[in-house]
């Protein structure tokens, strides 16, 4: 980065998911109405029948690029670069930026978009991705499509709305589900929408400094050497057999809790690590499965190196930086968490542990 | 000496250029500012203003905005609603001849003659970019996996140049010989019509934004990287297997806006942190115009004598430089 973009304030964009029904528009009109001094532009695919009452509101259409890099995974979404690059030509216009995608949305090449474009990365950052599901829908959603459970994971955020509909035995199991595929996004409920919006903006989801204060489960799961879903201790031998399960001839007389999905996260944990061990490994290991990889945060801890070393990826994209000094009563401990689809888990382990500083 | 006269601007300057002698700013907060003898300033767009574009006869400039509608302005300060497609964002203008306008949005570009007849032309993936053939009625469109050539007055098979990727802005060669693509890929493409060769034009740090072509269309000036690198396009073969010129060479800016002298081989170079400077072809040696100001040059464009140029930046800068005694 250069120091022009450094002294322009970047732009924080919100990007919320969910599929059509959950609430999206609904949450949107109450960030957009709520007191709070702040103006936004919003970004939509398409004008829903939910009016959204917004000064600065811009439809657009969903472009996928392809980057011509040799990343299978590296797709960004043409439509957001243009948009905000229109955006930016009335900077004084707004304070943030809310991008609404459609129920079927992929959520990865939106949040790419902010990393490998160099004009929206130096104008605007990705704060947070923000999924919104339906307590009474989402585990059927979760059961027919890739894309609901894409959402889930790929957030930072899950706000179960509709609360109200469900029984408190059925909450439980939709928390527990959604738990399983991502355990480190920050859960809240809700009828009709309705959260203290500070809780959904502002997060810095993606901002290095703050990777850790924001993940309580993080230090939570730490000292577990391997830690996946709940129901998946069972089935690490044949990971390489997993297929998705809105294929035909699957049946719904699942309970849920034994459901078969694909995404899973692991937390794995190491003392101090060789960084010329550790860096190619990162990268072997993004180039190679990073199709599979949806989300990666870490905080590191590298022989005679005085700073923690924070990181964080989506899919190939992989960033990290000094943080700040390991205090005193800290242990060096090093922490890595993957949220992927049909990641060896076991293979991931090992050459991880095997980056440990002699 | 060089001076420069600042303007004030109330944003984002779009487009700076001249209409005959009248310089004109087109800002992105809607302002649309002509200075001849007085000064004018009209906002024909109900909010802002995402592109801006001379007529090719220099009768007026036509804007496009958020709301939809796309303007004739002139330098007198009147102004005439040419055409509107509510609710889309119109953010690519190209004119053509004989007072012809083509306008985009998403996946749509549209050509609207002198005498209001409209014309639609679809393709499946967004328009990235817009522009005339520099004779005859032909529109070049860049898209994604390429750029389709329409004929703008009827309705005919296009002729279609595919290049894997999202080709961006797009320009013929004044003789009509070329076209060239700004890639999101920070590279160019181009085509040599006669036989369709590609031509890959690499090696750019950041993308390209900014493409003029020289008086006579010797050289192809780009932005993009930390020099203005002109593509040499006198040869029989274009720039293929030629070295670019790289003029104005900085370690520490990179160039964002560029045009060519309408009459000399000289180039206006605009750099990310706001300097101006002139520079030579045959021999780099530069004048310095402007020192840095608060953001990156976002416009440059020189009059018809050659003897003056105005700029803007992304900062709501802009000046007027005389290059006269």
């Amino acid at each position: 980065m250069s120091a022009t973009q450094d002294v322009q304030a970047q732009i924080p964009v919100t990007v919320l998911t969910g599929y059509l029904g959950a609430g999206k528009t609904t949450l949107l009109n109450r960030i957009l109405t709520e007191n709070h001094g702040q103006r936004y532009a919003v970004i939509v695919n398409e004008f829903g029948e939910v009016g959204i009452d917004n000064d600065l509101l811009v439809e657009s259409d969903e472009e996928i690029f392809e980057m011509n890099n040799g990343c299978i995974c590296c797709t960004v979404r043409g439509d957001l670069i243009r948009t905000v690059q229109n955006l930016m030509k009335r900077k004084g216009a707004f304070d943030a930026i809310i991008v609404e995608t459609t129920g079927v949305a992929d959520p990865a090449p939106v949040a790419q978009t902010f990393f490998m474009d160099d004009d929206v990365r130096a104008s605007s950052k990705l704060d947070a991705v923000v999924a919104v599901v339906d307590a009474r829908h989402v585990l059927q959603r979760l059961e027919d499509t890739e894309e609901a459970e894409d959402q889930v994971a790929f957030a930072d955020v899950v706000l179960i709305n509709k609360t109200d509909l469900v029984s408190a035995e059925e909450l439980a199991n939709v928390e527990a589900r959604i738990r399983a595929i991502n355990p480190y996004a920050v859960l809240h409920h809700s009828e009709r929408c309705s959260i203290d919006i500070a809780k959904v903006l502002d997060r810095g989801a993606f901002d290095l400094d703050r990777i850790l204060s924001l993940d309580p489960h993080f230090l939570q799961h730490g000292h577990h050497e391997h830690e996946c879903g709940p129901d998946c201790d069972h089935d690490h031998d044949h990971d390489h057999h997993h297929h998705h399960h809105h294929d035909h001839g699957h049946h719904h007389h699942h309970h849920h809790d034994d459901a078969p999905h694909s995404v899973k996260s692991i937390s794995l944990t190491a003392g101090e690590l060789n960084p010329d061990m550790f860096f190619p490994w990162i990268n072997q290991v993004t180039q190679v499965q990073g199709p599979n990889i949806l989300r990666m945060k870490g905080i590191l801890a590298f022989k005679d190196d005085p700073q923690r070393y924070v990181i964080q990826g989506v899919h190939m994209i992989v960033e990290g930086d000094h943080q700040r000094d390991w205090k005193e009563d800290e242990a060096r401990d090093s922490r890595l968490v993957f949220i992927g689809r049909d990641l060896n888990w076991d293979v991931l382990k090992e050459s991880f542990q095997a980056c440990a500083a002699q | 000496m060089p001076t420069i006269a600042p303007v004030d601007v109330d944003g984002f300057v779009v487009r700076a250029g001249y209409l005959k002698d009248s310089a004109f700013f087109a800002t992105g907060e809607g302002e649309v500012l002509f200075f001849a003898e007085g000064t004018k300033s009209i906002r024909p767009h109900k909010s802002g203003l995402l592109a801006a574009e001379p007529s090719r006869d220099h009768a007026c400039l036509v804007t496009s905005g958020d709301d939809g509608c796309i303007f004739a302005c002139r330098a007198d300060g009147t102004h005439e609603l040419l055409a509107e497609r509510p609710r889309k964002w119109i953010d690519l203008i190209a004119t053509g001849p004989s007072g012809a306008i083509a306008f985009a949005s998403g996946r749509t570009a549209w050509v609207r003659d002198s005498d209001g007849t409209e014309r639609e032309f679809n393709h499946e993936r967004a328009v990235g970019g817009l522009a005339f053939a520099p004779k005859g009625n032909r529109l070049a469109v860049s898209r994604y996996d390429g750029a389709t050539l329409w004929w703008a007055g009827r309705d005919s098979d296009p002729v279609t140049l595919s290049w894997k990727g999202a080709h961006l802005g797009i320009s013929f060669s004044p003789d009509g010989k070329y076209l060239v693509t700004a890639m999101q890929e920070n590279a160019l493409h181009g085509w040599r019509l006669s036989d369709t060769q590609d031509m890959r034009m690499s090696g750019y740090p950041a993308k390209v934004k900014s493409f003029s072509w020289s008086h006579g269309g010797k050289y192809l000036a780009t932005s993009g990287a930390n020099a203005a690198i002109l593509w040499p396009y006198h040869g029989k073969n274009g720039p293929m297997g030629q070295a670019p010129l790289q003029l104005g060479a900085r370690d520490d800016a990179q160039v964002t806006a560029v045009a060519c002298h309408p009459m000399e081989e000289v180039v206006a170079i605009g750099y990310q942190d706001g300097t101006i400077l002139i520079s030579r072809f045959a021999d780099n040696a530069a004048v310095l115009l402007r020192g840095p100001g608060e953001g990156p040059v976002s416009t440059i464009d020189w009059n018809d004598h050659g003897d003056r140029l105005v700029f803007g930046t992304e900062a709501a800068e802009a000046g007027i430089v005389s290059l006269k005694d």
